[in-house]
């Protein structure tokens, strides 16, 4: 699995940080995500996907 | 069955194949849009920052491969609980088991404000947008988060705006004096002519040749204005559920696991009230977020992969010119503000709301990580009390 997200549309909800914290983080000051690992390890790979499908922004994409 | 192809409307339809059910799927919505976001509609879309392109959540591909019938275009007229089935807009009928409400709410209007702007959909903001460029005026009524927004944007194209709000402050309500009298500093900052109190309330429309060309308000000036957009709250889309029985008078009342009184019969979205069991409360939400996570959890309930009842902490946020106010909790109704970081003068701060001796919100100015260590303490609805010995 890759991951991939789009700072320009993220608007810093931090859903995915919540969901998995292992692979999102979110900058200090507008909350803009930061991805932590774009190949996540396996156990965390069920938290991207609930993430890709609750980010309000549609901001985080599964790209292989 | 899921009605209405909006976030929540989608969210349930990829739940339900996400968590591996195969079977009959259809997905009716009025709009003739694949589902789209709506937040970037009164920030982005209607500065040009994004194209209508750029707000899609589902592509035609997407929808091929989730196996669903959909009919855009196409309203629910009624339903038919005893037998099982809807009435469409077309004359078509259509059994379902189960049914999902999430039909979002369609903007307030004011008596007499027929003909003038409202934002809530695509072409709404397309339609407004071709009327936006510097030089001509704005009258923006109503002082909420969409109307806040509608002015920041049109300011940012050059356009005058005025924006009118009959509460004392803007956004006072929602989320208190402090945070709406800045956010007001901050439109005047820019540029924008607001008007708030009684006085700023419309009493007459003004028309020339049959195009709007302004407002009178309550306190008897009279603004002379290009265009308005009313922005003045909504209503929940339900009229569709009338012969249903289920109490539609604030929204689609649901229990906590956001089914209705019609077992089988749930509601998503802008459009359900459920029984929030962490607040104690009937509440509904209009927020992005929200849509997003019910559409989630009522899939997995319908599919019984959840015997928990849906409790989430509220998130939303706003954008203003630069700055993004973002809060979780419910805000509104709060008796007290605190600020517990930074400063509201500074526009860097993290503020605390008190409702009786709890804690229900909190939010945060250009403070995001500071924020969000306050989420937990929201989610548990902790005493102020404790709260005032730790900060
Ligand atoms: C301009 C704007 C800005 C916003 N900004 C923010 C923000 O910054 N932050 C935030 O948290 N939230 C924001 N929101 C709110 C957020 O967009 C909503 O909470 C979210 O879109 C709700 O999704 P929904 O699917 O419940 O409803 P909707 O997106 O409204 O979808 C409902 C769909 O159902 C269709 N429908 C209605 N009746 C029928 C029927 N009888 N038959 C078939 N279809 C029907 C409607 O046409 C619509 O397409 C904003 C909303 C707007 C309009
Ligand atoms: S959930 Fe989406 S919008 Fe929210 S912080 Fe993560 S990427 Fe950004």
């Amino acid at each position: 699995m890759k991951v991939e997200v789009d700072k320009e549309k993220c608007c810093g909800a931090g859903q995915c940080v919540m969901i998995a914290p292992d692979v999102f983080d979110q900058g200090d000051g507008d909350g803009v995500v930061i991805l932590l690992r774009d190949t996540p390890a396996p156990e965390h790979r069920d938290g991207v996907r609930e993430a890709v499908a609750v980010c309000p922004a549609a901001a985080i994409a599964i790209v292989g | 069955m899921v009605v209405g192809a909006g976030a929540a409307g989608l969210a349930t339809v990829t739940g339900l194949r996400g968590n591996g059910f195969e079977g009959p799927l259809t997905w009716i919505g009025a709009e003739a849009e694949l589902p789209y976001d709506r937040p970037p509609l009164s920030k982005e879309v209607l500065t040009g920052a994004r194209t209508p392109d750029q707000i899609r959540l589902c592509s035609p591909e997407k929808v091929a491969e989730l196996g669903v019938d959909l009919r855009l275009g196409t309203t629910v007229t009624s339903v038919d609980v005893d037998g099982r089935k809807v009435m469409l807009s077309d004359g078509g009928v259509l059994p379902f088991g189960s049914l999902v409400a999430a039909t979002g709410v369609t903007p307030r209007t004011l008596p007499g404000s027929e003909g003038v702007h409202t934002v809530r959909t695509l072409d709404d903001v397309m339609a407004l947008r071709a009327e936006l460029s510097p030089g001509r005026r704005l009258i923006v009524i109503g002082g909420g988060f969409l109307g806040t927004e509608l002015a920041a944007a049109a300011r940012s194209l050059g356009t005058e705006v005025v924006l009118l709000e009959p509460e004392p402050v803007p956004l006072g309500l929602a989320i208190g004096a402090e945070v709406g009298t800045m956010v007001a500093d901050l439109h005047r900052e820019h540029g924008v002519d607001v008007r708030t109190g009684p006085g700023a309330a419309v009493a007459r429309w003004h028309a020339s040749r049959g195009a709007f060309d302004g407002v009178t308000l309550r306190d008897g000036s009279a603004i002379a204005g290009d265009l308005a957009v009313v922005a003045v709250g909504s209503v929940p889309a339900t009229s569709w559920l009338a012969a249903t029985g289920i109490d539609c008078a604030a929204g689609v009342r649901c229990d906590e696991f956001c089914e209705t009184a019609v077992p089988g019969v749930y509601a998503v979205g802008d459009v359900s009230s459920w029984y929030h069991t962490g607040f104690g409360a009937q509440i509904r939400l209009e927020h992005r977020t929200n849509a997003g996570e019910q559409g989630l959890y009522v899939a997995r309930r319908m599919l019984g992969l959840t015997s928990e009842p849906f409790t989430p902490v509220p998130y939303f946020w706003s954008d203003q010119y630069d700055l993004k106010i973002q809060a979780y909790g419910v805000l509104r109704g709060h008796d007290e503000v605190r600020v517990v970081d930074g400063t509201i003068v500074d526009r860097e701060f993290v503020v605390l709301y008190r409702r009786g001796s709890r804690l229900v919100g909190v939010l945060g100015v250009r403070r995001a990580r500071a924020l969000r260590q306050w989420r937990a303490q929201v989610a548990a609805g902790a005493a102020w009390s404790d709260i005032l010995a730790t900060t």
